[in-house]
């Protein structure tokens, strides 16, 4: 591991530390309102400023940071055990049904990712409870995300079918199911850590600009996507630049998580 | 040439199966939304019984067809351009992108232009220069860029006053620099390149004669991914800008639940990336058939 890794490293667990604690470390929770100190700046008492309802800013983004650290992570694994089977199944059948899930798979992939989830987005409900929009959110992300992967899962597994040991295995006589789930599927593994680390850092920026659009995470609750819709409003720079913070956060987070991927991308060749 | 001929039509298949299948969504779609078979017209104090009673009998007669029915009479009514109405902007949807395609293709072909020749002219200095510092400082910035939400950058393109085809090339360009880069970089470390180098050939030569012909097929390939990045980027550009373009348009009819809308932008965006993916691999093919 190098030491931009290493460093990367420490500061996910810094970062994933401190939204962990978040309950202890901030000063309130993050949909109190402080009537008398509305559009406050950086303070003792809120160190990042209050938002235009008076919530504590830096709450804010110790509760936002925690939502979408768990839930990125959360989603990057359905989609990564969707596409698993999806792509893995279709590549180690091969035949037609490769064939129509590789046709699925590139019309998904030949759709712009922000349309289609905008779209997907739109047939839900809009009105929901701040929880199950977190929920309706990630779940999107998770269930349109897997089309990139299952097509590397998918070669993968049609790589491994005609490889030497699958066809001495069948040839000794193990059923297709044991094949699949002894052989096959233990040598998809570091292909399937490499999609995990890759979609979290994309699962992020999606909820992120969804957020920012006002199609992700409803009020009260935060996210990265919706303490970063407060830049929406600002006219310079540096009038209020304590407003960046959820950006410069969310920068170094996906820079760290693409560091370590450089590592994880490794594996699978 | 029958290779090619194959090529062309399993990309014409592909297209026609996407126009059928998306259709067939769209119509289920609109069909089951919440709100089909309600009209609001009844609402209107203006309007006497009988033409409210008229009103829904015209309403259940249309509730009588069947999905499919449904399915073809929109299918025929898209094939002579009548896209149906928008139920939030209460226009014809043909209007609305009648209006606003010109805008969105003029900062789409600016944003992928300039994200080109940004990606391009960064790649092929850091292929020439042959710097670890240079190299690693294009590969800061264009991973900065890449850590960006793109709305983000959108945002920031107001902030600063920049046009919003700068923000598209801006979200566009790590993309197309990373692989532009990597291909350049693998092409330019060859034997018969270092071989013409010492023979003394020019770098345009060099360029033109030696590294062109080869990386073409695959930037080709990637221009036509570069397509569908950019088109996804018009939504959060156009809608944070304030930019009146098809990006605008569908993130109004997605707050708005305006599934007719929506759908019909959605169907219109595949197939023109999927026109962009099939004309790159179609060329890129020509290109390498040439070239053997």
């Amino acid at each position: 591991m190098s030491l931009a890794q290493k460093m990367a490293c420490a500061i996910l667990l810094l970062v994933l530390g401190a939204s962990a604690a978040a309950n202890w470390l901030a000063p309130a929770g993050y949909a109190r309102q402080y009537r008398e100190a509305t559009e406050a700046p950086p303070s003792h008492a809120h160190w990042l400023g209050t938002d235009e309802l008076g919530r504590d800013r830096f709450a804010r983004v110790l509760y936002g940071t925690r939502i979408s650290l768990l839930l990125a992570p959360a989603a990057a694994l359905f989609s990564t055990l969707m596409a698993a089977f999806i792509g893995g199944l279709a590549g180690y059948l091969g035949g037609g049904w490769a064939r129509i899930a590789m046709a699925v798979t590139d019309l998904f992939l030949s759709l712009p990712w922000l349309f289609l989830l905008i779209t997907a987005r739109a047939l839900l409900p809009l009105n929901v409870s701040p929880l199950v929009s977190v929920l309706v959110t990630f779940l999107l992300l998770g269930l349109l995300g897997w089309t990139a992967a299952a097509r590397v899962l998918c070669s993968t597994a049609a790589a491994l079918r005609t490889s030497d040991f699958v066809r001495q295995a069948r040839a000794a006589g193990l059923t297709r199911q044991r094949l699949f789930w002894i052989h096959v599927v233990p040598n998809l593994k570091p292909v399937l850590y490499a999609q995990f680390w890759i979609s979290i850092p994309v699962f992020i920026l999606s909820e992120a600009n969804l957020g920012i659009l006002g199609l992700g995470v409803a009020e009260p609750m935060p996210s990265w996507g919706s303490l970063l819709k407060e830049l929406e409003g600002l006219v310079s720079i540096g009038e209020e630049p304590w407003k960046f913070v959820p950006l410069i956060l969310l920068a170094l987070v996906v820079t760290s998580f693409q560091l370590l991927l450089s590592r994880h991308e490794e594996v699978p060749a | 040439m029958r290779n090619l001929q194959r090529k062309i039509a399993g990309h014409a298949l592909a297209l026609l199966a996407t126009v059928l299948l998306g259709g067939l969504l769209s119509a289920t779609l609109v069909r089951l939304a919440p709100g089909f078979d309600t009209d609001e017209r009844e609402l209107d104090p203006h309007l006497n019984a009988q033409s409210v009673q008229a009103l829904r009998e015209a309403r259940q007669k249309q509730q009588k067809n069947s999905l499919v029915r449904f399915y073809f009479s929109y299918m025929t009514s898209a094939l002579r351009g009548d896209l149906g109405t928008s139920l939030s902007l209460g226009q014809p949807v043909r209007n609305l992108l009648r209006d606003r395609i010109p805008l969105t293709l003029r900062i789409l072909s600016l944003g992928l232009g300039l994200a080109w020749m940004l990606s391009l002219t960064l790649a092929l200095t850091a292929a020439w220069m042959r710097l670890s510092i240079y190299d690693s400082l294009t590969t800061i910035i264009s991973g900065a860029f890449l850590c960006m939400p793109a709305a983000v950058l959108a945002l920031l393109s107001v902030l600063w006053n920049v046009p919003g085809s700068l923000a598209i090339a801006l979200i566009v360009f790590p993309h197309t620099f990373r692989y532009s880069r990597n291909l350049l970089a693998k092409v330019y470390s060859r034997p018969h390149i270092t071989a013409a180098r010492v023979k003394g050939l020019s770098e345009a030569r060099i360029l033109f004669w030696h590294v062109v012909p080869v990386v073409a097929p695959q930037l080709l390939a990637v221009a036509g991914v570069s397509v569908s990045i950019a088109v996804g980027a018009t939504i959060p550009v156009e809608a944070l800008c304030g930019l009146p373009g098809v990006g605008q348009l569908a993130w109004q009819a997605a707050l708005a639940r305006d599934l007719p809308l929506l759908m019909t932008i959605t169907i219109l965006v595949t197939l023109v990336t999927l026109l962009a993916n099939s004309g790159a691999d179609v060329i890129g093919h020509v290109l390498q058939r040439q070239e053997a």
